[in-house]
């Protein structure tokens, strides 16, 4: 027990010790203040924007800051579309992999240019080589980067005073690249290489299995065959037409390198279809904890950076405790009721819930060389940051644990959130705090010494319920279309959690997936695809609109009267306003899903 | 003066022509102003229409539920604009008298103040701008104007309800006179300054209704709000609506939710308690505003109160009693004690000002020098010019002189005289103590010092103490030195302090506040005082000073007190605590009413949901009644602390704030899961829902 609560702690701490360093880092990086990497990178910086036309110490307004954005990730989203369409004529594809349909090409590329990663496809078999380098993992940088540089617009925005100017969105994306991301990925790369992550660009290869197994005509495993010889039966009978397996095709591919960057730009979208479950993905406790801290890296980070830059250290302390308690709360409850099990797996001495160690708890779709903590601990993070990476299979946790990871989806993905994304997501939240908090003070309220009027008002109301409303209108129309039932892996409510976590995953842009939901439909692709744009890009023209009204405004004077934006009570009140909001917003959902599931199940 | 105490609930007229209101603002042009009721009325006339439509069989909910459903809904927006009809209320009455003061009467219009007899009568009604008009004994002062010529006593009940008659006269800084007021004695002449439609009368008629009442920006961000949750709430419903289907298509049964429970669900999600009080809220504000006798001339001044750190304070009337008092005689240069007194006495003898009489005042007390008559004595007084700052009084042989210490010193060395190290020290020293000596001297010499002391007004060091915790910095404004103000900002406890003010140092200060971020409000009454007015963030003109400033401040304070400042704030804080406290106590007011309605919906679908229904409400009928009535009531319930306001405490923002999450916040949460349970006994005894 004292072992398994050490775990959970440690992983913690690791966290939080790594991203103090790193958040002083980035918030040099994003001032362009002389890192200890200056000397090398400056003049590849230079160069770039030379041959880019970039203008380095522009200053964009925030109308030409969005406009920048949304250019960039629509040439993206294009781009990413035809390569996906035409991969089966392109070269790079020694696999010979079709191109995808029209709808799964769609979702794809808004999946990967949102930075949701949502997987309608699976890696091994429907993405080549080429589409996998230089469109999916091209978009792991560079929509990472944008989600980062939203977040530097948004904290010039607080940090100046009678201004127009929020920095070029160019210049933002470049350095987060260069200086962060880039760095980052060598390192996590080489890290989780030398645990056995594959990265190679030769074909797959085929093995020899250990042990034969055999599937019927239609392809199928039959389950509890008896192979002798050239015969196979089931239960003392002969199987007609049934086929003796005895090889199999290993995937291979760069893995390693798009890991890394998957896992630290809260992408999520693995190389391989089960993601980090993945042997070749994820082989050893120590790649898993490397991956698994890289979820949380940056977005932890970025708190510190903000508290930094916007020169209020302990604003950027609130908000990371406000986060953090909440996570920590989050991981808390999946843990219990995973180590907890079902009365189902207890019934009968099934499985033995006496003890907290790797075999004990609700194992099934969890990894054994992972165990309950690392696996709870992990579906807590990438639910947590909108990463949406997995280790074990979100779908076959308890219905409370299952509904911990949708919950923190629906709550906007402010709980660290995305790069970049959670942090300003959680900015909105925060101006809805003191907006009431400073009513109830009895003045007009203020944030970060700028006071908050209507068209803040309205942004921010846009930015923090962009989420709901994407989730809320997906869900409600999937659930009208007769064919989404066929997608199911299950009926009932768990069936209906399903559907619910698929549209929370891509209104969170977090991208991990109930597994037994089957989401290559025409339907399913648009209709998802919808909510990911709409989540992600509703709230960044929010906020982008706050940083411009924000930059323009007087900074008032702190007295006496004025809300302390620092301390408990503050840090009490942001995590009543998300968690009421994503409350009232998703109650009866999770009442008609998990909810009822777990009443169910204790009967 | 004993009715204004009434509350507009317990007067029966009011609330007799409120309850006529409310029926008034049924009509949907009224309804459209506000978001949040406009979906309650919406969703009324729908359930209205389903229970008709369920008269003929089409239905998917018992027809007397749909119809118990729709008129508690209708009973929801009577009572928001009962709300509102109830807030307006005092305004509408206090319309009316001032309706009745502003009557047409017939001006005594004149070509100029020079020419007085050439009298044309007129309507007031068409006087113009720039007019000359003049107004005698017994008859009301036709429009606004500024006083040309003469000096009057008037009488202002109308519009302040002071029945004491003010001095209004020409020059100086209580030369506005408002139209609807009657001079009582002599006469004035008086140049129109506003027109018919747009006096003073006529805003203060506008203001009192709430007819010119916009939102102010405060308000606009709050209803963003509070119309983005409605949003969300609609999408909840109609998800759900879907959700059901699904799952009861997957289960094969029939969907368990009807419209009409969906819509009842969607009332009570909706923000209606924040949104049906909101603009009684502000209503009361303002109203309240007007019982303190101070006059907004726009609902963001008052929201602007709240939010004000600085008040600039002048300190003759708010920080000292309006007068210096003589409390020493100190004589210089070996002069005898009981010279000076007597020299000092007979030099204020006929001495009007305050200063003067309390100087003759302690030469009784001290010295038991008794009043002489001047005539006696064949003096002649000398009056203060502002030409040699000196007064005194000349009797034969002799000439006695006072005044401050550079004219005295002046007067002396004019004499050969000399201003001795010990007179000079004995000035520096009261000078440093907060007072202000007043040389003596006879016959050029100089006798001695009198000492002058400010009377800091009691209380007011706790008042400022009480501001410094809410995080509002007083500044004392004085024309006093540098030196003596510094001693009485020391002791009245100010934060800081302007000396020797002049209008354009108070406009500087009141720049350099802003500039730093500081909103600040300041009193004033004088012309000169009209450009720090109109800069400052909350001004408010006193209704005794000059048109200008009036025009320049954003308040008008009927009373001229110079201490409704610290009022003012109380009242704008009060206002946006209101409107928080409410907000936050209606959204948590949803958790409760989740609890009562989901269970209730899905119980046909999940039995076991059944769990959720904590309150053990009777059944699924009568929980989703209980929880619409509550929602209904709570906003009757709540309208007495719409109208009265939060309880407001000169405590730091952190306590404020935890004390209001404590009654608002978790009081919401606890109040209506008490509150439907009650509501759910009492409908199940009284037989409305059957057993299903």
């Amino acid at each position: 027990m004292t072992n398994t609560v050490l775990q959970y702690a440690l992983y913690l701490v690791i966290l939080a010790a790594l991203a103090i360093p790193l958040g002083a880092y980035i918030g040099k990086v994003m001032n362009g203040e002389k890192v200890f990497m200056s000397r090398i990178l400056v003049p590849c910086e230079n160069f770039l924007y030379r041959i880019l036309h970039v203008k380095k110490d522009e200053e964009m307004n925030w109308k030409k800051y969005a406009v920048s954005v949304f250019a960039f990730s629509g040439i993206s989203l294009i781009f990413l579309f035809l390569l996906q369409m035409l991969q089966g004529v392109l070269p790079g594809n020694p696999e010979g992999i079709e191109g995808m349909s029209w709808h799964l090409s769609f979702n794809t590329a808004v999946s990967f240019v949102t930075n949701t990663n949502w997987q309608a496809y699976s890696g091994e078999a429907q993405a080549s080589y080429l589409t996998q380098a230089l469109g999916l993992t091209v978009q792991n940088f560079v929509s990472a980067a944008v989600g980062i540089a939203v977040l530097f617009a948004v904290i010039r925005g607080f940090t100046r005073v009678k201004t127009q100017g929020l920095g070029s969105f160019w210049v933002d994306v470049t350095r987060i690249i260069l200086y962060v991301l880039i760095p980052l990925a060598v390192i996590v790369s080489i890290g989780i290489a030398s645990q056995g992550v594959v990265q190679t660009l030769k074909p797959y290869e085929t093995v020899d299995l250990l042990e034969p197994a055999a599937v019927d005509a239609d392809g199928n495993i039959l389950e509890d065959a008896v192979i002798d010889g050239d015969t196979v039966t089931v239960d003392g009978k002969a199987v007609d037409g049934a086929q003796i397996i005895t090889q199999q095709v290993v995937p291979l591919g760069p893995a390693a390198s798009q890991v890394a960057i998957k896992q630290l730009g809260t992408n999520g979208g693995g190389f391989f279809g089960v993601n980090s479950a993945h042997p070749l993905e994820n082989p050893t406790p120590f790649s898993n904890m490397l991956e698994m801290l890289s979820i949380l890296l940056i977005p932890v980070s970025l708190c510190f950076t903000f508290g930094r830059n916007v020169k209020n250290k302990k604003q950027g302390a609130a908000i990371f405790a406000a986060m953090f308690i909440m996570l920590a709360a989050a991981l808390a409850i999946i843990a219990v009721n995973e180590h907890a099990a079902t009365p189902q797996l207890a019934a009968g001495g099934a499985v033995d819930l006496s003890q907290s160690g790797q075999s004990g708890g609700n194992m099934e779709g969890k990894e054994t060389r992972f165990g309950i903590a690392s696996s709870a601990t992990w579906a807590a993070f990438t639910t947590a940051a909108s990463n949406g990476s997995v280790n074990s299979m979100h779908d076959s946790y308890t219905p409370l644990g299952g509904m911990i990871t949708m919950l923190q989806m629906m709550l906007g993905e402010v709980i660290f959130g995305g790069v970049g994304c959670g942090l300003y997501g959680m900015l909105a939240f925060a101006i809805l705090a003191v907006f009431i908090a400073g009513l109830m003070v009895g003045r007009t309220p203020e944030f970060l010494e700028k006071k908050i009027e209507p068209y803040e008002m309205k942004m921010a109301v846009l930015a923090c319920l962009a989420t709901p409303i994407a989730i809320l209108a997906g869900s409600g129309i999937a659930a009208l279309v007769p064919g989404v039932a066929d997608s199911l892996n299950n009926s009932g409510a768990h069936g209906f959690s399903e559907v619910l976590y698929a549209y929370s995953s891509c209104g969170g842009n977090n991208g991990s997936a109930f597994a037994g939901f089957g989401a290559n439909t025409p339907f399913l692709n648009v209709s998802l695809g919808l909510v990911m744009l709409f989540a992600r890009f509703v709230p960044i023209a929010a906020v982008l609109g706050i940083a411009g009204s924000m930059a323009g405004k007087k900074k008032i004077a702190v007295t006496a009267g004025t809300l302390s934006t620092t301390n408990a009570m503050f840090i009490f009140l942001l995590i009543f306003v998300v968690l009421l909001v994503g409350a009232l917003s998703f109650f009866p959902a999770l009442a008609l899903g998990p909810i009822a599931d777990f009443f169910q199940m204790i009967g | 003066m004993e009715t204004k105490k009434k509350t507009a609930l317990s007067d029966p007229k009011m609330v007799t022509r409120a309850v006529r209101d409310s029926f008034i603002k049924l009509n949907p042009k009224v309804q459209a102003k506000n978001p949040v009721m406009l979906l309650v009325y919406i969703s009324a006339i729908m359930t209205s229409i389903l229970f008709v439509v369920s008269l003929f069989g089409i239905k998917d909910a018992p027809s007397g539920f749909t119809l118990a459903i729709a008129v508690i809904l209708w009973f929801t927006v009577i009572f928001a604009n009962f709300a509102e009809a109830i807030a307006e209320g005092r305004g509408k009455a206090q319309a009316d008298s001032l309706r009745a003061a502003k009557k047409d009467v017939q001006a005594n219009k004149i070509p100029s103040p020079s020419q007085k007899e050439k009298i044309t009568k007129i309507l007031s009604a068409s006087l113009k701008k720039g007019d000359y008009v003049i107004v005698r004994a017994g008859e009301q002062i036709p429009a606004d104007g500024e006083v040309v010529e003469g000096a009057a006593s008037v009488d202002e009940s109308a519009i302040t309800g002071e029945s004491a008659p003010v001095i209004r006269e020409s020059g100086g800084d209580r030369s506005a006179v408002t139209g609807g007021t009657t001079v009582i004695s002599d006469w004035l002449v008086i140049q129109v300054t506003s027109e018919a439609g747009e006096s003073f009368l006529d805003k203060m008629i506008a203001m009192v209704e709430g007819a010119a009442r916009k939102k102010t920006p405060n308000e606009i961000a709050l209803q963003i709000f509070l119309v983005a949750l409605s949003i969300i709430f609609i999408l909840v419903t109609v998800s759900l609506y879907a959700y059901s289907l699904f799952s009861a298509r997957q289960a094969g049964i029939v969907n368990p939710t009807s419209v009409t429970s969906l819509v009842a669900l969607l009332v009570c999600l909706a923000p209606t308690t924040i949104g049906a009080l909101l603009s009684a809220i502000g209503i009361a504000g303002m109203s309240r505003l007007n019982q303190a006798n101070v006059l907004a001339m726009s609902g963001r001044a008052i929201e602007a109160a709240g939010d004000v750190d600085i008040l600039m304070l002048d300190k003759t009337g708010t920080i000292t009693l309006g007068n210096r008092q003589a409390c020493e005689f100190i004589p210089v240069d070996g002069t005898d004690m009981g010279e000076l007194a007597d020299a000092a006495q007979l030099s204020s003898l006929a001495d009007e000002t305050p200063e003067g009489r309390s100087i003759v005042v302690l030469a009784k007390e001290e010295f038991g020098l008794r009043g002489r008559n001047m005539s006696d004595l064949h003096m002649t007084f000398i009056p203060f010019t502002a030409a040699t700052r000196m007064s005194g009084a000349d009797f034969p042989g002799n000439e006695i002189r006072k005044g401050a210490a550079d004219a005295i010193r002046a007067y002396a060395k004019d004499g050969g005289y000399p201003y001795s190290r010990e007179c000079e020290e004995t000035v520096t020293r009261i000078s440093n103590q907060g007072g202000t000596p007043l040389l003596v001297a006879k016959n050029h010499k100089i006798l001695g010092v009198i000492h002058l002391k400010d009377i800091i007004k009691q209380g007011v060091q706790e008042k400022f103490a009480d501001l410094r915790k809410i995080g509002i910095k007083t500044i004392m404004i004085t024309g006093d030195n540098p030196l003596t103000a510094a001693a009485i900002a020391a002791e009245a406890g100010v934060d800081d302090f302007l000396a020797e003010a002049t209008p354009e140092g108070k406009l500087a200060m009141i720049r350099d506040f802003q500039s730093k971020g500081h909103l600040v409000a300041m009193t004033g009454d004088g012309t000169n005082d009209a450009p720090a007015l109109a800069q400052a963030d909350v001004a408010v003109a006193m209704n005794s000073g000059t048109q200008a400033a009036k025009e320049a401040g954003n308040m008008v304070d009927l009373d001229s007190s110079p201490t409704k400042l610290i009022d003012i704030v109380r009242i704008g804080k009060q206002l946006l605590m209101t409107r928080g406290s409410l907000t936050t106590f209606s959204i948590a007011n949803d958790v409760a009413k989740y609890f009562a309605i989901i269970p209730a919906l899905f119980l046909g679908l999940y039995p076991q949901l059944s769990a959720l229904n904590i309150m053990n409400l009777h059944n699924a009928q009568s929980a989703i009644l209980s929880a619409i009535i509550y929602n209904a009531l709570i906003i009757i319930a709540l309208i007495p602390l719409a109208l009265k306001g939060v309880k407001y405490r000169e405590v730091s923002a952190g306590r404020l704030l935890s004390r209001n999450l404590l009654i608002y916040g978790l009081g919401g949460i606890i109040a209506p899961f008490v509150c439907i349970k009650l509501i759910d006994m009492i409908i199940v005894a009284l037989g409305f829902v059957g057993n299903i």
